[in-house]
């Protein structure tokens, strides 16, 4: 066993207990009560201890110890959950987050600072655990003293009297080539509770040189005193859940359930009578009497002989005791639920990013061979190789969007870390912020995730901070006092569009404009419509300085975030209305790598438009387009370029030219081309540092299936370039519908 | 290895896990079978134990039993009365110079 593999594993897993931990606390925050919650939380400082302890990482241990006794006291009611002590717990997660960091890191040691948080954090804990901390040291166990904290005997007359919970536990031959140390198991399970008596069983080991030394024959029989659930037993041996054989019985367990287990376990039931009483799990008497009862009911409900009480003796008390018939089932229930969340688990594969983004390179490359063969199956003209590489192209397409979805991760877990950020800012600000999350299983490329979570973190931070009115003033305007930011995802032509909307006051359009002026992004007497205004804010430079906070407005504001989206291919645009909120949509790409393309031919050369973009493509009527720079489509005017003259290309064009109309971001325009060649599959290549001038009409390269190269068009730029020439040629009347329209 | 006549002794140095568990199982059987009295293992240089190195104790000791003598265990050191005591097994084996060492 790899440790260094099996930590990072550790970080990883534990990282992801602590992303369920903060969701859960947040949770606790509306409903206090929630079982669930409390038990994630639990949960996740349980594992966390258990597994870095396996690590020997004893701060850490020592740390979640601390949170985990208390959080064991919630669990059974004995303190309430209030927003100090989500606070609180909401401190511990993030120190534990940076210990996690911190081991990553590969550091050896805890820093001051963090020492001090801990400190502080475990003071804090303490002091709800109702003791002060008399040195710091927390890995003593309050939980688990041997006497006063156990739960109180029970008076019911079948039940066993002991305060203990019953292990027993044998292990897969295997375990130890495997790296297991079962001893390490039950000296864990030593400091979950009081391990009031150890029982080696040993019986399964053959004698002399039949005994293989790196087998492990050894069972154990252990009664464990302190204030557990089973999940807590259950939890210790997790590592080794298929590796063994656990029963735990729950302390007072009936009778009938400890003569079970003798029947269960492949000892001799003589002999785990004797071992059962050699641990005090059961008394000799109770033994006895249980035996007796097995007789009995076997003797009545079944004819069977009294002298030989064997099998099926412990389902019979079963059957007698209701209660534990009830028992059963929720234990069956429990073990299957445990069962399927594990082949859940079992279903999904971690895998290293590096590799999946070589396959995917490899399929570029792929896909650029495929066309490059079928380019030369078609000059060839022989009809079985065409058709054969038709199948094979076809293929290639499977696989180039099997490989490309392998990438795909839902968003829903970048809109859930802002739960946090919503509740920590709305706190600070003494706002009262509802975040509204819908289209949270939309799936995108993991890179592009990974690229948008700063940004988005800088809108819903400005969202709140510049968006959102303050309760009074919403009050004042007749609003719910609770403001509401919305996060939403969904798929539209072959883009993601995420909207970040607020219903706050909307954007200050006067303030807006004086300041461009005063920064000389407007002229004045320039005169802007609405729309115009309110994308100033994404000009660079752009910061209404009065409203700076230690939030947002730090100058680097909404350009940097323009950037970062344009950097993705993506759109950002903004959409205000004056005291009822606004709105940021921002369109990304799903991949980045691979597209279909719509190849095109202007001049000498070829060039691909997004197929995703392409709406349709029609004749170009000289005579309608001689004189003006847009045509008549059913009823609406559509704006076009000429290709030719926008790269400069001489020569004439041919007598029959095409429009292709593209739509991006709900805009259509129309490209006026020499030729239509078909689809294409495009393996996107980025545009070298050389070739930086030519970045804003053209989104990269791609090489084609006969080596040329074609210019991808930059869609979003083009449409971008028709609209402004346009809106200059008509910007009165542009300008008066927009405000009709508002 | 040190023996004499009258108290035949193996001593078990440095780990005793699951590393070299197949050599100490074979030094331990040949050891016993040598041995006709009173064998003892010598376990004060015993730096670690773990369940493999539990087992070949508890194998020895069947082993000698199933000879009609009983084995000792001399002098274990912290690690090996670390887990006789973690596993109750302290009065299972016959521990000489255990109740010193164990404060």
């Amino acid at each position: 066993m790899n440790l260094d593999n099996a930590q990072q594993t550790f970080i990883e897993e534990s990282r992801e207990l602590l992303a369920a931990m903060e969701d859960a606390l947040l949770t606790l925050e509306t409903t206090p009560s929630d079982a669930d919650a409390i038990n994630a939380v639990f949960r996740a400082m349980h594992t966390i201890k258990g597994a870095a302890g396996l690590f020997g990482l004893d701060h850490i241990v020592g740390f979640t110890h601390v949170a985990e006794s208390l959080m064991d006291r919630v669990r059974d009611g004995e303190i309430a959950v209030d927003d100090t002590l989500i606070a609180l717990l909401l401190g511990c997660r993030d120190h534990i987050s940076s210990m996690m960091d911190a081991v990553d890191a590969g550091e050896e040691s805890t820093s001051e600072d963090m020492l001090t948080t801990g400190m502080g954090l475990v003071a804090s804990l303490e002091v709800y655990l109702g003791h002060p901390s008399e040195d710091g040291d927390a890995t003593e166990s309050p939980s688990a003293p041997s006497g006063s904290h156990t739960p109180a005997p029970t008076t019911d007359a079948t039940g066993v009297e002991n305060v203990t919970w019953h292990v027993s536990v044998r292990f897969d031959q295997e375990l130890l080539r495997n790296g297991f140390d079962p001893l390490s198991f039950v000296r864990y399970l030593g400091t979950l509770g009081d391990l009031v008596h150890v029982e080696v069983i040993a019986d399964a080991m053959p004698s002399g040189e039949e005994m293989d030394a790196e087998a492990c024959y050894l069972g154990f029989e252990m009664r464990l005193a302190g204030d557990l659930t089973k999940g807590d037993i259950e939890d210790a041996f997790e590592f080794v859940q298929s590796d063994c054989t656990l029963r735990i019985l729950p302390p007072n367990s009936q009778l009938g359930a400890y003569l079970d287990l003798i029947q269960d376990l492949p000892e001799d039931t003589v002999r785990l009578g004797e071992i059962l009483v050699a641990c005090g799990t059961l008394t000799e008497r109770e033994l006895e009497e249980g035996l007796r009862i097995q007789a009995g009911g076997a003797g009545a409900s079944e004819e069977m002989s009294d002298d030989q009480p064997i099998q099926p003796l412990g389902e019979i008390l079963v059957e007698r005791e209701v209660v534990q018939q009830e028992l059963v089932d929720a234990a069956l229930d429990k073990q299957r639920r445990t069962r399927d969340a594990k082949t859940r688990e079992a279903r999904v594969i971690r895998v290293d990013a590096a590799k999946l983004d070589e396959l995917i390179n490899l399929v570029g490359e792929l896909v650029i061979a495929g066309s490059a063969a079928e380019t030369l199956a078609r000059r060839s003209r022989n009809r079985t190789l065409v058709e054969a590489n038709t199948t094979i192209g076809g293929l290639v397409e499977s696989i180039r969007d099997s490989a490309l979805r392998l990438r795909m991760v839902e968003i829903g877990e970048t809109f859930n870390r802002f739960r946090r950020v919503v509740r920590d800012v709305s706190q600070e600000l003494g706002k009262d912020i509802d975040l509204v999350i819908t289209g949270a299983e939309t799936e995108l490329d993991k890179s592009v995730v990974e690229k948008i979570g700063d940004p988005l973190m800088h809108l819903v931070r400005n969202a709140m901070d510049h968006g959102l009115e303050s309760t009074e003033r919403r009050i004042k305007a007749g609003k719910p006092a609770k403001g509401t930011l919305r996060l939403n995802a969904y798929h539209e032509s072959g883009s993601i569009v995420i909207e970040i909307a607020d219903d706050g006051g909307g954007l200050d359009r006067a303030r807006i404009l004086a300041k461009a002026q005063e920064r000389g992004l407007v002229q004045p007497g320039q005169s802007l419509n609405d729309h115009e205004i309110d994308n100033l804010i994404f000009e660079p430079g752009f910061s209404t300085a009065e409203q700076v906070t230690n939030l947002s407005g730090r100058g680097v504001g909404m350009d940097v975030v323009r950037r970062n989206i344009d950097a993705l291919r993506g759109i950002i645009s903004l959409d205000s209305n004056p005291g009822q909120g606004t709105r940021v949509t921002i369109r990304l790409p799903l991949t980045l790598a691979i597209i279909d393309g719509f190849l095109v031919g202007v001049g000498e050369g070829a060039y691909i438009i997004p197929l995703d973009c392409v709406v349709e493509c029609m004749k170009c009527d000289p005579a309608e387009t001689r004189c003006q720079d847009y045509i008549n489509l059913r009823g609406q005017v559509l704006p076009f370029l000429r290709l030719r003259d926008l790269f400069g290309i001489e020569g004439s064009p041919p007598r029959r030219q095409n429009i292709v109309v593209i739509q991006y971001a709900g805009q259509r325009v129309g490209l006026v081309v020499d030729h239509l060649l078909g689809e294409f599959q495009t393996v996107i290549k980025p545009l070298g540092r050389l070739l930086d001038h030519l970045r804003g009409l053209f989104g990269g390269s791609t090489i084609l299936g006969g080596g040329e190269v074609a210019m991808i068009l930059d869609v979003q730029e083009l449409i971008r370039i028709a609209v402004q020439r346009d809106a200059g040629a008509h910007a009165e009347t542009a300008a008066s519908n927009q405000t009709d329209l508002v | 290895m040190s023996e004499t006549e009258s108290h035949p002794a193996l001593a078990l140095e440095g780990e005793l896990n699951i590393y070299g568990a197949a050599e100490n199982k074979l030094r331990i059987l040949e050891f016993l079978s040598r041995a006709k009295e009173a064998p003892a293992l010598d376990l004060s240089g015993v730096t670690e134990v773990d369940t493999a190195g539990l087992q070949l104790l508890i194998l020895a000791q069947r082993e000698a039993e199933s000879m009609g003598t009983s084995l000792r265990l001399l002098d274990p050191s912290a690690s090996v009365l670390d887990v006789l005591q973690l596993c109750n097994l302290t009065t299972r084996f016959d521990v000489s110079g255990a109740l010193e060492c164990n404060p």
